[in-house]
């Protein structure tokens, strides 16, 4: 069926007047080359309602012309590979910003952590993997404003439209933001590439990202301060420790050169 | 101060972080790939890093990068944790660095951990209470998620053995550019000893490699490799003489990478430092400079030949300032120059050119065809031609290097 003559939306979404449920009586099939299967696996998660269109419109296309996988410049290919480009980033992020609370005992023989994010795009399935093979040992749940994924006892499962709830403190987020705050070198702030790699949109869903105003703000001084400090003299220990070390032929003579 | 002050987990995660972040490398990727399923253990790696967070200094915080201790009894007058400093000095149990690094990494913070430590009583001592660490980690608490042992270069060679078995990376900094200035700044180090200490990396990994007769492979040996840190900026090196020091650590030892670190001031710094810090962008400019070296062919003096003195040019990236100073070179044909040549075009990077080298088998690549396959003719419009495009007079005219350059900055009077 030639792209032109199809609609591509929801199923609980209004038809239209000349609509018609077309199900195809032949049996069909389509060679096609691997490279565009392993794009679309990725494209048809992207958030535009046009995804499956154009993939069926190029698919179209390959069929009389099957190297056209290989001209990396056609448009519609160059569009393509941009939204496959914005699902990865998407799914990048999800590995990097989803943050768990425990919601259970930190005793029990298997912990229990939740999270709530937002990802960009359709992005909970096709990533809901990678959490599995790595937090295997516990029991998790990513909730999200569309498709939330629960893992309980190994066994991976989805749910859809869950409402917002809210997650108990977590003692661990102290920790994680004096670590944060002290890994910081205020001597070399750079907003923009901080948040080029992590954009504001995340913030609100990272205990950490409430740090970052304060440690801006106070970064300018605190590196004039470092620089303008005299030189202090040594600790009364250094001498000591530095000499065994002489005795044993290690070091020379502090402040020698 | 009171150096036997108790502090709590908190108060010391604070001080053995802030003692940590002059160590650049925070790279979680490139090692062996392994998950948790089956339900007995924890943490993975997939190939690629992730960066968990970004500090607003712009850097990636991908893993828990602290100091074991940062008590040293060496006195390196770079470092913040040497012995004639005065900071706030703790110490982390073992016990505390394996249940700070398994509480962040079930939180999905961290994709593992990134431990260095300063010298206390000996080396060796020093060592072991690392590797003690690792072997918690790895054997109590089934953890698969990625290590970095930042080794101690006097350490027995038995130790280092350990680690490598334990650890993704294993990571000795070479500190500063010359022997001279190791000498000077850093008096207890011994720069025979710290290359020795790579070389010993580097024979075990490459043995890890060999089957025995039986046909049994050993176990993985750093599977993410060795690399180094170099100070730029504490003292006169040239970035020649730093690059220089780069080519024969990558060649001699086989180094996955070597960090550029810029002298960044610390607080209570030696009387020995300039208490200016080298300006950001020759660090990076360094890096460039060692992406062109290690993925685009580059050689060492085709670089550093560019400006008398053997330092980069600080306003342009050394790709571009190689290809002003070789205009006789270009403009080159994008359909038909070959790939080493693509590769030398300003603004072309690497992927870029093999979707080009792709594309032009199927069909003439035009102007406008760049932008599609993701790349940017900005810089590289004045020394290519393709279909639709020559650049006339441009790839020869005498302000080129102006439209990339910065506009001249009124010096400071501060």
């Amino acid at each position: 069926m030639a792209p032109e003559d199809i609609r591509w939306g929801h199923e609980d979404e209004p038809g239209d007047l000349f609509d018609q449920s077309a199900v195809s009586e032949q049996p069909g099939g389509a060679t096609v080359p691997r490279s565009f299967l392993s794009m679309a696996q990725s494209v048809v998660w992207h958030s535009d309602p046009s995804r499956f269109s154009r993939l069926y419109a190029f698919l179209w296309r390959l069929n009389d012309k099957p190297g056209l996988m290989a001209d990396c410049a056609d448009p519609a290919l160059s569009r393509l590979r941009l939204m496959e480009k914005n699902v990865h980033r998407c799914q990048h992020k999800m590995k990097a910003f989803v943050r768990f609370r425990e919601v259970g005992s930190p005793d029990a023989p298997r912990r229990s952590f939740a999270a709530w994010f937002e990802p960009t795009h359709h992005t909970i399935e096709p990533t809901a993997g990678f959490f599995a093979r790595r937090f295997a040992d516990m029991d998790w749940r990513i909730y999200s404003p569309g498709v939330s994924v629960i893992f309980e006892s190994g066994k991976t499962r989805f749910i859809e439209d869950q409402p917002r709830l809210d997650l108990p403190e977590d003692a661990g987020e102290a920790l994680w933001i004096t670590y944060f705050q002290n890994i910081f070198n205020p001597a070399r702030l750079n907003v923009q590439a901080m948040q080029s790699e992590m954009p504001k949109k995340y913030w609100k869903n990272m205990p950490e990202a409430a740090a970052i105003p304060d440690l801006i703000a106070s970064a300018p001084e605190r590196a004039r301060q470092m620089a303008a400090a005299e030189p202090t003299s040594p600790p009364l220990r250094a001498e000591k420790i530095l000499a065994r070390q002489r005795r044993q032929g290690r070091a020379p003579v502090l402040g020698e050169q | 101060m009171n150096i036997m002050a108790q502090y709590s987990l908190s108060q010391k995660l604070a001080i053995l972080s802030d003692a940590a972040k002059y160590d650049a490398s925070c790279a979680s990727s490139g090692t062996n790939r392994r998950d948790s399923r089956g339900g007995k253990s924890l943490g993975s790696s997939e190939g690629s890093g992730i960066c968990h967070a970004y500090a607003p200094d712009g850097r990636c915080i991908s893993l828990l990068k602290i100091l074991m201790t940062n008590f040293c009894i060496y006195d390196c007058s770079y470092c913040v944790n040497r012995v004639s400093s005065n900071v706030q000095r703790a110490r982390f149990s073992v016990d505390e660095v394996v249940r700070l690094t398994i509480d962040f990494y079930r939180r999905n913070y961290i994709e593992g951990l990134f431990l260095s430590s300063g010298i206390i009583r000996s080396p060796d001592a020093t060592m072991l209470d690392m590797v003690r660490i690792v072997e918690k980690l790895r054997h109590e608490e089934n953890f698969r998620g990625y290590i970095h042992l930042k080794t101690i270069p006097d350490a027995s060679p038995e130790l280092v053995e350990k680690a490598g078995l334990l650890a993704d990376r294993l990571s000795i900094n070479v500190e500063l550019p010359t022997d001279a200035s190791v000498a000077k700044h850093a008096p207890e180090k011994k720069p025979a000893q710290i290359r020795k200490a790579m070389a010993d990396v580097r024979a075990r990994k490459d043995a890890a490699r060999d089957r025995s007769h039986t046909g049994k492979r050993p176990p993985r040996f750093a599977p993410a490799g060795q690399s180094t840190q170099m100070i730029i900026g504490a003292d006169g090196s040239s970035d020649a003489t730093v690059l220089g020091q780069s080519t024969r650590l990558y060649s001699g030892y086989k180094l996955k990478r070597v960090y550029y670190s810029a002298f960044s001031p610390i607080r209570d710094s030696s009387a020995k430092l300039p208490l200016i810090s080298p300006p950001l962008q020759r660090e990076h400019r360094l890096y460039q400079a060692d992406w062109l070296l290690r993925f685009y062919q580059f050689d060492l003096d085709e670089i550093t030949s560019v400006t008398p003195d053997g330092n980069l040019d600080l306003d342009i990236d050394p790709k571009l300032a190689w290809a002003l100073a070789n205009r006789g070179l270009f403009p080159v044909d994008i359909n038909v120059a070959p790939k080493e040549m693509l590769l030398r075009v300003p603004g072309f990077g690497v992927k870029l050119v093999g979707r080009m080298l792709q594309t032009r088998r199927q069909r003439t690549l035009r102007y406008e065809d760049i932008g599609r396959m993701g790349g940017s003719m900005k810089k590289a419009k004045a020394f290519v031609t393709a279909g639709g495009w020559s650049p006339g007079g441009l790839t020869d005219s005498a302000d080129l290097r102006a439209r990339f350059a910065p506009p001249p900055k009124q010096l400071s009077l501060f």
